[in-house]
């Protein structure tokens, strides 16, 4: 077990280091010269003498291999460059709007589990019945409904019901949990929703695939509990799949959720990758981008070790 | 312990009239029709009959194991133990599953779960029926291990299921059947997804368990060979009703229903020379959608009568003891005329009809390896799994050569490799004097066809029959236009049995056998020389199965097609081929002519064959003295030196893992590899 991990772990830095390279010459391939557009922004008419200082001030008018090298080597120190809208470092800027992002995709995955198990699992073991078409009814909609329309949805049932929406700006999740909480709320179950019908369509199908297993008959043939049956013989291997849908899931939310960050207002990862666009400001646009394929990957990774933990044949195979 | 032996007389199970009814989409099934047993305390009961007949069925409905939504199951009474099991609720059912009647299932590999420890799943029913302390149920477990033979079992009850071998885990399944020391085991084909040597292994150990325990076993099988070999008593069943029911002797010695009859006729012998054409029962068993009224037994019977419309009483068979009855108006003419009720054998016909002279396909020194990359740590490294070493053989126009071993001995490899479907690693072959390679094999493909195992998964189920067949005649423009082409379908449709209306259909429209006769069509339809025949008969039922193997006998001798048979069942294999090819780990172990090989036998690993697989026959079981091969199958990757036989061989000595015994002529015809035989 310890072996595979170190192995996985040994994986992720090819793997990164790929990524990096990709995402480098990716955003310089986007057409429009960012500081040309930041300096009309600002100044209105320019010289391109004036730009031409800037650029070169920047770093940007160095020789292309030279940028990649500086790039590629304040990678393992943590340092992302500087952004060329706010010309402060990159890494701060991220660190200081990630954890809200994390936080929902926390909440929003904690809550879908929540709901989707139970569900997909009783849906599962009562198939055929009203409930199951109910709860088939309900997870198709989670599929069929984009998120943020649902999220707009619940903003105008606030409104109706309550009468105002939830402050925000958001309190921190130490300084006033509830509150924080709260916000989060709407967000989160506008993306959850959706999540929770994938979780338990995946759960009722890998329930009832294990369920038709030889060796679920071998256990009820021991005289098992029924309740042991399904529990301890059923959904330990119903959930290899399911782990695997959590995870991928919740690494898109961390840096997805670009639309429902707008709808809700959320200062998160999704709506900076919207300011880095539209600024052309390429050096936060790489450094989102290496952030979230990172986050990507080393939830990958924990996915990876959960499943090797579930299912011993991948932890032998190695 | 002997006193159990003694009291096979007390009642332990008494089912009378169970019924069990399958809903489905197209109507009801009555798989289990009014059936009535008796299972007596420690006896072996074996319950034989072809797929579909409902031996299973009857016995996942005594555990109460049928999903509960699409079956019913009904009986006057099911009195287990002095407890009628048909009424008692499900929370006292449960006490009964795996406490006093266990079960054992067909499939070892997929019957375990996969992320459970062997402990855990052996300790499972000890706590929950024995109250036993996690402690003291892992004592016991490793008692059991022991017991049903697995060594190291203090080691093996913290592995997991892929860990161990298919025997194994059919002797791990075996443990925890017999953990709670139950009165009733009941193992459901318990040896049909194993090599034959390993049957042998796990049938002695529950017949064994059964003696020394006084444990009742009712066996499920399709296997006459191991019928006669281990039970007590026999029921027949045929679509969903017993229809014939005596000790071992009375239906072996004097069966009393045509089935019976035709059934033990329709498979060959492995101890006796063939005696012509096997008998075969003619159609397939009924649909249980819509039986029909009377005998069900009738449509296929061959002395059927007006009377059987009626349904036939169960009556005491003529001339044998009470306990053997039957089904059947006709049962005292089929007592005394069985031995022609499917035609007279022509028992002259001991060996095959002659083939011709000339050598069509040669094969020297074949070798296929199959490179895999093992992982050590961070490193990998390949390795050859050698499937084929080193193997030559011919085939002449018009011959049979069978080719037989069990599951990774390299037999299936061999008849890739021949038609370059895999590329050869080494050696040549040569087919009608021509050396095959990658670049005219496609001109040599029309002479050289293939059939292959599964006839469910080997046809393309969203072609027709008629497009199936005529693709190969299209493509190798065998005949000009369309017209031309639809004809040379019918014409091979008839050809293998069929009706040239079943162009139309799918072939999941058809039935097993029905596939494997358009399988042998689509062979045909290039009008081969040579087809190799991949364990064509294999996923088929023995009544089907005979009608298949007289078929591929019937186009080679209208034909002159000569074959290469692949096969595990030694009996089929003796019955079809003029010479046999033994295969061991990818080694020839010995080669001679069928009758030769088979009564003469030479190689340990031949006798050791021979020896595991039972003839249908009590009397010769009861007399036989087994020696059955210890331990399993090396692994292909890392075989044995020298001999590859030599770790699992009675007679081997140090010289053996030395040595590569050479293929030498022990008499003419017959070549052996084995160094104590030469010395001999």
């Amino acid at each position: 077990m310890l072996r595979y991990t170190a192995k996985r772990l040994l994986l992720v830095l090819p793997t990164l280091t790929a990524v990096a390279m990709l995402v480098f010459f990716l955003v310089r391939v986007v057409p429009g010269d960012p500081v040309e557009n930041k300096m009309m922004g600002e100044f209105g008419d320019v010289t391109p003498e004036q730009v031409l200082k800037e650029r070169t001030r920047l770093g940007l008018e160095d020789p292309l291999p030279i940028q990649f090298m500086n790039f590629m080597v304040g990678l393992p120190q943590g340092d992302l460059g500087i952004s060329l809208v706010t010309e402060r470092s990159v890494m701060e800027e991220i660190g200081g709007r990630i954890s809200i992002s994390i936080e929902l995709a926390l909440f929003a995955t904690i809550l879908s589990v929540l709901i989707a198990f139970p569900l997909g699992t009783l849906a599962a073991l009562y198939r055929g019945t009203w409930f199951d078409y109910l709860i088939r009814m309900i997870t198709i909609g989670g599929l069929a409904v984009p998120s943020f329309w649902f999220g707009m949805l619940l903003i105008m049932a606030l409104l109706a019901v309550v009468g105002k929406l939830p402050s925000l700006d958001t309190a921190g999740l130490f300084e006033d949990p509830l509150a924080n909480l709260y916000t989060l709320l709407w967000p989160a179950i506008s993306v959850g929703y959706r999540y929770s019908a994938v979780i338990a369509r995946m759960l009722r199908s890998s329930i009832l695939e294990v369920l038709a297993e030889d060796y679920i008959r071998t256990a009820r043939a021991k005289g098992l509990y029924e309740r042991v049956v399904i529990v301890k013989h059923g959904m330990r291997n119903a959930l290899l799949p399911t782990v695997t849908v959590v995870g991928l899931e919740f690494a898109f939310l961390i840096g997805g959720l670009v639309v429902t960050e707008q709808v809700f207002n959320i200062n998160g990862i999704g709506k900076m990758f919207v300011e880095a666009v539209q600024f052309n400001d390429l050096t936060m646009l790489q450094g989102l981008v290496l952030v979230v394929a990172t986050s990507f990957v080393l939830i990958n990774l924990a996915v990876d070790i959960l499943y090797a933990t579930l299912d011993p044949r991948i932890r032998y195979q190695t | 312990m002997n006193k159990h032996k003694n009291d096979k007389t007390d009642v332990l199970l008494e089912v009378e009239e169970l019924e069990v009814e399958f809903t489905t989409g197209v109507g009801t099934v009555r798989a289990v029709d009014k059936t009535s047993f008796k299972v007596h305390k420690g006896e072996f009961l074996a319950i034989v009959g072809e797929s579909g007949c409902g031996k299973s069925v009857t016995a996942l409905s005594l555990m109460r194991l049928l999903p509960k939504k699409i079956a019913t199951v009904k009986a006057n009474k099911i009195i287990f133990d002095g407890l009628d099991l048909s009424t008692l609720p499900e929370s006292e059912m449960r006490t009964i599953r795996g406490r006093h009647m266990s079960m054992i299932f067909q499939e070892p590999m997929t019957s375990l779960n996969p992320v459970l420890t062997i402990g855990d799943q052996l300790t499972e029913p000890l706590i929950t029926h024995l109250n036993m302390s996690q402690k003291e149920a892992e004592i016991r477990a490793i008692e059991l291990l022991s017991m049903v033979g697995i060594p190291d079992p203090e080691r093996r009850i913290t592995q997991y299921p892929h860990q161990f071998s298919g025997g194994m885990r059919q002797r791990a399944m075996i443990a925890i059947g017999l953990s709670c020391e139950p009165k009733l085991i009941i193992a459901d084909e318990p040896t049909t997804a194993l090599d034959v040597t390993i049957q042998a292994q796990i049938l002695e150990l529950l017949k064994d368990i059964s003696d020394r325990l006084g444990i009742a076993v009712v066996l499920i099988t399709h296997n006459l060979g191991v019928v006669a070999a281990y039970a007590d008593r026999v029921n027949v069943m045929y679509a969903a009703r017993i229809i014939e029911r005596g000790t071992s002797t009375n239906i072996f010695a004097t069966p009393a229903h045509p089935y019976t009859v035709g059934l033990m006729r329709s498979v060959p012998r492995l101890d006796k020379p063939r005696v012509g054409r096997l008998a075969t029962i003619e159609g397939m068993p009924p649909n249980l959608l819509d039986p029909p009224v009377g005998c069900r037994f009738r449509e296929r019977c061959p002395i059927a009568e007006s009377r059987c419309k009626e349904t036939p009483p169960t009556i005491p068979a003529s001339n044998s003891s009470p306990e053997h009855t039957v089904s059947c108006w006709k049962s005292e003419f089929v007592n005394t005329n069985a031995a022609t009720l499917y035609g007279v054998e022509t028992a002259t016909e001991t060996e095959k009809a002659a083939h011709g002279d000339k050598v069509l396909l040669r094969v020297k020194g074949l070798k296929q390896y199959f490179k895999i990359s093992l992982r050590e740590g961070f490193r990998s490294h390949d390795v050859d799994i050698r499937a084929v070493d080193d193997m030559s053989f011919e085939v002449r126009e018009g011959e049979t050569v069978g080719l037989v071993g069990e599951s990774g001995c390299g037999k299936t490899s061999a008849g890739r490799a021949i038609l370059h479907l895999n590329t050869p690693t080494g050696g040549k072959i040569e087919f009608d004097g021509n050396l095959l390679n990658g670049g005219n094999i496609a001109a040599v493909r029309r002479d050289m066809q293939v059939i292959f195992q599964d006839p469910f998964s080997s046809l393309n189920p969203r072609m027709k029959v008629g497009q199936i067949l005529e693709e190969p005649v299209k493509v190798h423009k065998l005949r000009e236009g369309k017209k031309a082409r639809l004809d040379r379908v019918a014409e091979l449709l008839t050809q293998v049995g069929l009706y040239p209306y079943m162009a139309d259909r799918y072939p999941h429209e058809l039935s097993g056998g029905q596939r494997q006769r358009v399988g042998i069509a689509r062979a045909l339809a290039l009008e081969p020389r040579m087809i190799i025949c991949d364990e064509p008969v294999s996923a088929l039922d023995v009544s089907v199965q005979a009608q298949i193997i007289n078929l591929l006998e019937d186009l080679q001798s209208t034909l002159g097609i000569a074959y290469v048979f692949i096969a595990h069942d030694l009996a089929v294999v003796r019955h079809i081929s003029h010479r046999v090819i033994v295969m061991y780990l990818g080694k020839v172990m010995e080669v001679g002519a069928g009758n030769a090989l088979y009564e003469n036998p030479q190689h340990p690993y031949t006798r050791a064959l021979l020896d595991a697989a039972p003839v249908p026959d009590p009397e010769i079981e009861q007399n036989r003295k087994r020696t059955i091969l210890e331990g399993d199958i090396p692994s292909p990757l890392n075989p044995p030196s020298g001999c590859v036989f030599s770790t699992r061989c009675p007679i081997a000595t140090k010289e053996c893992s030395d040595v590569v015994p050479p293929l030498d002529e022990f008499a003419p015809g017959h070549t052996v590899a084995c160094i104590q035989i030469k010395a001999n």
